[in-house]
């Protein structure tokens, strides 16, 4: 039946997650951006840093309260819809859940406050470290989120035991109760993915942050408002798009790398790379379900070879040495990917463009590129989310994701079919790892409940932000003075003013 | 030093730190349609805006713990109540859908709407509190395994409802406490002075009833007050809640908070007491009770999540007081806010 508790769970899982996940990465660049403004604010004590803070701390706390709201369903829905897997990593992945919660989102959510409320009642030095502190807290969210995840992904430093009952080996009707535990903390925290997903998922964040603030500058200034704010917030944040763009092609490249390594189905489905040998590269197409054939396809001949392993011709391993059982679907991990890949290279060749036209001084005569970056932000939350989509689809049929057997020369090891041997003793498949007690009724009620919910707040969240948006940042009280600050000056744009808007 | 017991008490004072805190929010929205016009539902709620948010992170960290230090009973419980969570885990997300859009658009429609979905979840989510507090103190029917094998209806006895009822109105009198310290001088401090005698009223006459109720039909839970003395927490709680009455008639609004405050930690402490040594107390045969040994991760992990509570719980501390100390004063509406 195609609706059991398994595909009812995971779709549950994947409308939370997908629905949460809009505003993390929102609010983790948007607070760089604040702190940004803040410390300028403290140094220069100029008025227009001040409104714009003010201004995008508003837009902040909405999507920060949502995020938070949606937050607190995560927490808890390992325990009611994967009560197996939560028995069998808990001593893992529990762990890192809990010191996300002592060591990241107490500190954030405390000194979040402060950002929100504290305008008039502390000190601009107390207001500004209040904001540093909001930050580092959601980067260490995103830091102890990703060690949990990763370590599904490349499980390390843990072993997997009988467990222990009343002093004795657990049995129940014969069989032995197993599960993951600790032995090598730091193993667990640095395992093999975890910087390169780290690092992927933070510069993704940052990008977010910044195409949200272009978006609505750009906005601001095709219908001639708020000008001199949005000049000057957008050319902070077409720096840093500009950059984390291209940090983000270093770091994808990385990435495929890792997952080539530790997760070679993984990065076939996402190539539809069916037959091993020399891999090509898709520009795009569409793969059958099988994965043997892709329709419409444009490839570079060897380029995956050439990309893994520095030589065309050199193999990578292909479905066909994948278990049938073992592979993810490779159509929704080669579209995912191949559209989250594609959003990073149009983020490159948008943002040098726009930088172009910046340095040049006509950015903002070309309205149609305005008009771009108004609506690229929602290429952003895509690009966001179809990289979580194809991690987690590329992670299926397994939940924890068991490691490869490996040779002395640290090859994987063929079994007699041909098949890449996993221990898989050490994995847990998705349709193992749900809630023993809890049926299909039950689930459905509750993706109703979510969906409905979710729909409302997604609405308003929306509605408060076209709101505030539309309300723009009130006029600066101090009249702009150009003399001293070439960024709030209009016209033709002198270099000098890139090198002061750094990082807005 | 047994971590088991270190993380079962680690687990009580995160358990009472969020009664505590995230009770009078709760209790600040169970009171909230009281409110006798605009101006006074928003100082309700600029009394509680810049903390509930925090309040809550720590219903998330005991999730967080309660996973760490002992999986079986986070699996356990989080399943086998499965639609009670739900519907709680919906009330907490539209409670804060409530909070935070209903200041976003001036419309008399739109606020009330959101003014009566704030009330609602919140008394929802405190019914549901107290009735798993309710269950947790009869213990559910658990199989070899461990895994809840009743029903829903199970955990609709009246037992536990009169729990849900008492949670309901002691946050409403933590809340009324709350307010009593937040709101301005003036008609609105007599009104809410007058509720915090009301609510009280209303939790003793509750409280008594649970204590009844407790001892005459849930003998197992007494042991362990007749074992140690423990008479001493019982007379510290009574004294607590009888202190509050006086503080009120005093105008010592501080103190009454503070006894309140009090109240609420002994109770948790008396609930720890009364379940000890079990997380989950199997109604059936206690055989398969999930015990603070059988429920528990490996001892490296017990010893690596205690370093961490011990390097965590002081900041935690530090940024709570920090911000408490910022809003200290009562609420003035013509600051910005909700």
């Amino acid at each position: 039946m195609i609706l059991d508790v398994v595909f009812l769970s995971r779709l549950q899982f994947a409308l939370t997650i997908m629905f949460h996940y809009l505003f993390p990465p929102l609010t983790i660049g948007m607070s760089i951006v604040l702190v940004y403004l803040e410390t300028m604010y403290f140094f220069t004590r100029e008025q227009v840093y001040e409104t714009a803070a003010r201004f995008w701390t508003q837009l902040f706390a909405v999507s920060f309260a949502v995020g938070v709201a949606t937050g607190i369903v995560m927490e808890f829905q390992f325990g009611t819809n994967w009560a197996i897997y939560s028995r069998f990593v808990g001593d893992v992945f529990g762990s890192a859940l809990a010191a996300e919660g002592i060591f990241a989102f107490f500190l954030e959510s405390g000194f979040l406050s402060v950002l929100v409320f504290g305008w008039d009642k502390v000190s601009a030095g107390f207001h500004l470290f209040a904001t540093i502190m909001v930050a580092i807290g959601s980067v260490f969210s995103a830091v102890w989120i990703l060690i949990a995840n990763s370590w599904q992904q490349t499980p390390a430093g843990h072993r997997i035991v009988q467990m222990m009952r009343d002093g004795k080996p657990w049995f129940v009707d014969g069989k032995p109760i197993m599960r993951a535990e600790v032995v090598d903390f730091w193993a667990m925290v640095f395992n093999p993915s975890m910087i390169d997903r780290l690092v992927h998922t933070l510069i993704a964040a940052f990008l977010m942050g910044a195409f949200f603030v272009m978006s609505i500058s750009a906005f601001y200034l095709l219908k001639k408002r708020h000008e001199e704010f949005a000049r000057r917030s957008f050319t902070g944040a077409l720096l840093l798009a500009t950059i984390f763009s291209l940090a983000q092609l270093v770091s994808g490249h990385s990435n495929a790398r890792m997952v080539s390594r530790e997760q070679p189905a993984k990065l076939a489905a996402f190539e539809a790379h069916y037959v091993s040998g020399p891999a090509d590269l898709y520009l795009f197409g569409l793969p059958t379900p099988d994965g043997n054939k892709v329709n419409f396809g444009v490839k570079i001949p060897g380029a995956l070879s050439f990309l893994i392993h520095g030589n065309r011709s050199e193999s990578v391993i292909g479905l066909d040495r994948i278990h049938p059982q073992d592979r993810p679907s490779i159509l929704i991990c080669f579209s995912s990917y191949h559209l989250m890949v594609g959003i990073g290279m149009f983020f490159i060749f948008l943002t040098c463009l726009a930088l172009y036209f910046r340095i040049r001084g006509s950015l903002f005569e070309k309205r149609w590129l305005l008009w771009i970056f108004v609506g690229s932000v929602v290429l952003a939350v895509a690009g966001n989310q179809l990289g979580w989509v194809s991690a987690e689809a590329g992670r299926q049929p397994w939940t924890v994701y068991p490691s490869l057997v490996k040779d002395a020369s640290g090859q994987p090891v063929l079994d007699k079919d041909g098949f890449l041997v996993a221990k898989a003793d050490e994995g847990l498949r998705t349709k193992d790892a749900v809630s023993e007690v809890v049926h299909s009724g039950q689930v459905v009620r509750s993706i109703l409940m979510f969906g409905a919910i979710y729909a409302l707040l997604g609405i308003f969240w929306i509605y408060v932000l076209n709101h505030k948006i539309e309300k723009g940042p009130p006029p600066f009280s101090s009249p702009p003075d150009s003399a001293r600050n070439p960024l709030l000056a209009t016209g033709p744009t002198p270099r000098k003013r890139l090198s002061e808007g750094d990082e807005s | 030093m047994d971590l088991h017991v270190v993380w079962f008490v680690l687990l009580g004072v995160l358990l009472a730190g969020y009664a505590v805190l995230d009770g009078f929010d709760l209790g600040v929205g169970i009171l909230h349609l009281f409110g006798k016009d605009e101006d006074e539902r928003r100082i309700f709620l600029n009394s509680i805006g810049p903390i509930w948010d925090g309040n809550e992170v720590w219903l998330v960290t005991f999730g967080g713990a309660l996973f760490a230090a002992f999986p079986e009973a986070y699996a356990t419980i989080l399943s086998g109540f499965y639609d009670a969570v739900m519907l709680l885990l919906f009330a907490l997300v539209f409670r804060a859908v409530s909070i935070e859009f209903r200041g976003k658009v001036v419309s008399k429609s739109w606020r009330k709407l959101w003014d009566v979905g704030f009330a609602l979840s919140s008394i929802g989510a405190t019914l549901i509190f107290g009735m798993g507090i309710g269950n947790g103190m009869r213990g559910i029917p658990l199989n070899e395994r461990g895994l809840f094998i009743g029903s829903f209806s199970d955990l609709l006895s009246p037992y536990s409802v009169l729990c849900g009822l008492l949670t309901v109105a002691m946050f409403a009198m933590h809340g009324a406490l709350y307010l009593n310290l937040k709101v301005p001088l003036g008609k609105i401090h007599d009104r809410v002075t007058e509720w915090g005698w009301h609510t009280w009223g209303a939790f003793l006459v509750l409280y008594i009833l649970t204590t009844v109720y407790t001892l005459i039909y849930l003998p197992h839970t007494i042991p362990t007050f007749a074992a140690l003395p423990l008479g001493i927490v019982i007379s510290l709680n009574v004294c607590a809640i009888a202190n509050i009455p006086r503080c009120l008639f005093m105008k010592r609004p501080g103190q009454a908070f503070i006894s309140s405050s009090l109240a609420i930690v002994l109770l948790v402490t008396l609930f720890s007491l009364a379940l000890w040594p079990n997380l989950i107390t199997a109604s059936n045969d206690p055989a398969n009770s999930l015990t603070i040994y059988r429920a528990a991760s490996s001892p490296g992990t017990l010893k690596r999540m205690f370093i961490i509570a011990l390097i965590g719980m002081p900041l935690v501390i530090a940024y709570t007081s920090v911000v408490y100390w910022t809003f200290r004063r009562r609420v003035d509406l013509k600051k910005e806010g909700y």
